[in-house]
């Protein structure tokens, strides 16, 4: 979809104007003298990292925080917005990038709730209430169903129905936070194509996102935020990913992953027939298929929610296997416990670093020895070496970059990227065969991801076997050696990379058989 | 690509998807029926057994509806037992020295909504684990009833049964439904504005949605703590009722520790009807029904330990909980505290 159109160009009315923005938080200036103009029936790209002060931003035009200084204009009118309700009675709406939606109610009950239209005694007429849903749904070419329950939706409705809430509270200005997260390529095409038919009747959209290709694709103009200032505007059409990027992150970045060709060995990890249930106890692994051999890097590519995560905790021995078989060098793993699986030289990056990765509360120090603790030279006889532990953790912290002020500072207060560094650093700080890394970049700043992906890389010239999981279809692609991807609990196709084009493996990830 | 995915729907009838409710259903109606048949020999026990069935279940019906409001705004009650038992005490005392039951119905609503509005605050505003504030007000409750208690007080008498006309005089049904004190009546009227509030209204949809989903919510403007405080005083005024039904209604007089578990009970009643008023209600009508059989089978000598018959109820509760908790969903939130970002 090719969006660059500048039809509404500069002379369309200001709808929305913040001068000087700025917000402290306790220890970070999340806002710094921000300024931003949103004129009507324009895509307002609003381009930064993680941390860059995106969110906070969009916050506090949404009324959920109140800047410390700085102004906002809304329609020619200066306005202070005390809460959402403020913010809404202007014709803000805000599709949040986790759904505010309550998934055992209807459509029709999500959309309407807050802003019930009821009869004497407080009576919600159900069947009204449907019918405006539809009404709205038609208007703005956003069909669904008010009827169905949110819990029964995929994911590109769930995100409809945001759409048409806002749309529900007459808002004009739509701000949208990443929004494409968690949609196929497809559905985000879908998406972008929503949003122009929404900018045509006059709706203006702020589109928050850190996906380059994107914002070249919809936007018709694009502020990009670093460090919590707005550090230039840009026009699509002037644009390159590369200048974009450079903007964003303050230096020259190398999108392209360097890496030679892979030199795939014997055989690593061998999934035959597995099935898994998720806490639900639905069968969300289906029957899958999978290997990997030493020195390559397969990624598993798919839309969030597919059984990645099940698929993962049955490898790594956190969830229980209903049928089939797992092999990793050789040994049946099947029901094994994680710590027979650790010790078979197998590293886990897992999805949900403060879950699963670390113990927040724990130092550094104890974090980069979770895995080898209870050995010598970590320890003897059950007593801990604090020396030991420390002086490992500070060569770590030297050779895997990890910002911090002491080995000593708790897991929990380091800013994501130095998270995730912390775990790469543990689970690489010993001799490793197979390497199992879901979502290992996700929410993290540029610098880190490039890290990140190069430390793999290497594991992979080293002849490691890697499976990286990952939602970022970008990631698996200039990652991976080999592309398997993974719809409804099955991987419906492998394929090596030369034959893995962005619109091909965004088909399979639709679930439909190209 | 199209986007309008079928939506997963159920097609099966009504009977096949609910097969185990109504399996269940006949169960309970096959036992009840044959659990008259073998203790009475006439309309007159049958009609006794059954009445004292409603009796048995208003202070759990009460005390399942103050389970049910507050965990659909998000705050677990675990506190009812302790409600219910400030309560009768205090309604007790203000029937003792005020001489009017009204009144005392009143007070002791209050208390019990006092009781609810501490909940809350711990809850609510403490962000507490809803479980020790539960427990911190059982506790308090035992501790200040058994502080206080007076032996020997008396009162004007309790609640006579209120008979509503003509209806009283159908058979079976007249003197079972339309021959009961006013806190019964005020229990079964409850049921159903509770179930139609909760269901059909603004005030309901706000409930659940604060119960399900909290931040969704709150983006629409919906203030968290004001839904959780309000549904969980409330809450506190039906089990305050309970309390009350005892005292003023039931028994006539106060007793230490006398709600027995009822608190606990009316939880296990909520789960088994799915943390609905009439679902609540049927359980409650079950659990009253154990209650007056257990008090039927000693009046007919049946050769069994009392023992074994007074634990019929728990026995009862263990085996719902066992079978019910797997299938019914509490509410997304409930038990989560809620923090603004």
């Amino acid at each position: 979809m090719n969006g660059n159109n500048n039809h509404q160009a500069e002379e369309a009315p200001i709808v929305l104007e913040a001068r000087g923005i700025t917000k402290q938080f306790p220890g970070v200036l999340a806002n710094d003298r921000i300024d931003l103009v949103l004129r009507r029936g324009e895509i307002l790209a609003l381009l930064g990292e993680n941390g860059a002060g995106k969110s906070t931003l969009m916050n506090i035009l949404y009324g959920l925080y109140h800047p410390d200084a700085g102004e906002i204009w809304i329609k020619g009118e200066k306005v202070t917005l005390h809460s959402p309700g403020d913010a809404i009675s202007r014709g803000i709406g805000m599709v949040h990038q986790h759904f505010q939606l309550v998934p055992v109610m209807t459509v029709a009950e999500n959309v309407i709730l807050g802003e019930e239209v009821t009869k004497a005694g407080g009576y919600i007429d159900k069947r009204d209430a449907n019918r405006r849903v539809r009404e709205l749904s038609e208007l703005y070419g956003l069909e669904i169903d008010p009827t169905i329950e949110v819990d029964d939706l995929p994911v590109g409705l769930q995100q409809r129905v945001e759409i048409i809430k806002a749309l529900y509270r007459q808002a004009d200005i739509l701000i949208l936070d990443e929004p494409t997260a968690v949609l196929t390529p497809q559905e985000s095409n879908e998406l972008f194509r929503i949003m122009h038919d929404l900018t045509e009747k006059g709706v203006s959209i702020i589109f928050i996102t850190h996906k380059l290709k994107e914002v070249l694709a919809v936007s018709d103009r694009i502020t990009v935020l670093r460090g919590g200032r707005s550090v230039g505007a840009a026009l699509p059409s002037e644009s390159t990913e590369a200048s974009l990027a450079e903007l964003m992150v303050g230096r020259k970045v190398i999108l392209q992953v360097d890496k030679d060709d892979a030199r795939p060995a014997e055989k690593v990890l061998e999934i035959k027939d597995l099935e898994v249930l998720d806490d639900r106890k639905h069968r969300v692994v289906k029957g899958l298929n999978l290997e990997v051999h030493a020195g390559e890097i397969l990624g598993v590519a798919g839309v969030q929610g597919n059984g990645q995560r099940e698929f993962v905790e049955a490898l790594t021995g956190l969830r229980p296997i209903v049928s089939g078989k797992i092999f990793i060098a050789g040994e049946e793993t099947t029901d094994a416990t994680p710590r027979e699986i650790t010790e078979l030289e197998v590293a886990h990056i897992p999805e949900d670093r403060e879950k699963h990765g670390l113990v927040m509360p724990y130092s550094i120090a104890d974090n980069m020895v979770l895995n080898r603790y209870y050995r010598p030279p970590f320890s003897r006889y059950s007593i801990l070496d604090r020396e030991e532990i420390a002086e490992n953790s500070a060569r770590l912290v030297e050779k895997f970059d990890v910002r911090t002020p002491s080995i000593y500072t708790h897991a929990g207060n380091l800013s994501g990227g130095n998270k995730q560094k912390v775990i790469v650093a543990r689970e690489f700080s010993r001799p490793v065969k197979l390497l199992i890394a879901n979502q290992p970049t996700r929410g993290i700043d540029v610098g880190s991801i490039e890290f990140i992906h190069n430390q793999i890389v290497a594991q992979r010239d080293a002849g490691v076997a890697v499976l990286l999981v990952s939602a970022e279809l970008d990631e698996v692609l200039s990652l991976a050696d080999r592309v398997a991807v993974m719809f409804d609990g099955q991987i419906v196709k492998t394929l090596p990379i030369e034959e893995a084009t962005r619109e091909y493996v965004g088909l399979l990830m639709a679930g439909s058989e190209a | 690509m199209e986007l309008t995915a079928e939506p997963r729907r159920e097609t099966t009838s009504w009977l096949i998807r609910n097969k185990w409710t109504v399996v269940f259903g006949v169960i309970i109606a096959g036992t009840i029926f044959a659990a008259l048949d073998f203790s009475c020999n006439n309309l007159t026990c049958v009609t006794a057994v059954l009445s004292s069935s409603l009796r048995q279940s208003t202070p759990l019906i009460l005390g399942a509806l103050c389970g049910v409001i507050g965990e659909r705004s998000g705050v677990v009650n675990i506190g009812i037992e302790g409600q219910m038992l400030m309560a009768a005490f205090v309604a007790f005392l203000a029937n003792v020295y005020l001489g009017n039951l009204w009144m005392a119905t009143l007070i002791g609503a209050s208390a019990g909504a006092f009781m609810g509005l501490l909940l809350a605050w711990m809850a609510v505003s403490l962000r507490m684990d809803q479980i020790i504030g539960g427990t911190v007000i059982n506790i308090l409750a035992i501790g200040i009833t058994g502080y206080f208690y007076i032996p020997g007080l008396t009162t004007q008498g309790k609640f006579a049964p209120i008979t509503l006309g003509p209806l009283a005089d159908i058979p079976l049904i007249g003197p079972v439904l339309f021959r009961n004190g006013p806190i019964t009546y005020l229990a079964i009227i409850l049921v159903f504005v509770l179930h139609y509030v909760l269901f059909y209204t603004r005030w309901g949809l706000r409930t659940r949605a604060v119960g399900e989903h909290p931040r969704a919510a709150d983006t629409v403007g919906i203030n968290v703590y004001k839904m959780r405080y309000i549904n969980v005083i409330l809450g506190g005024a039906l089990a305050g009722l309970a309390g009350a039904f005892l005292t003023l209604e039931g028994v006539g007089t106060f007793e230490r520790g006398m709600t027995n578990g009822r608190g606990f009970l009316a939880l296990a009643i909520m789960i088994m009807g799915k943390w609905t008023p009439i679902g609540s209600w049927g359980a409650a009508l079950l659990f009253g029904f154990t209650y007056a059989m257990q008090t039927q089978l000693q009046f007919k000598g049946v050769n069994l330990p009392p023992q074994f018959i007074g634990s019929l109820p728990y026995i009862l509760t263990i085996l719902v909980l066992a079978g019910f908790v797997g299938r019914s969903r509490a509410p997304a939130a409930s038990g989560v505290p809620y923090e603004k970002e």
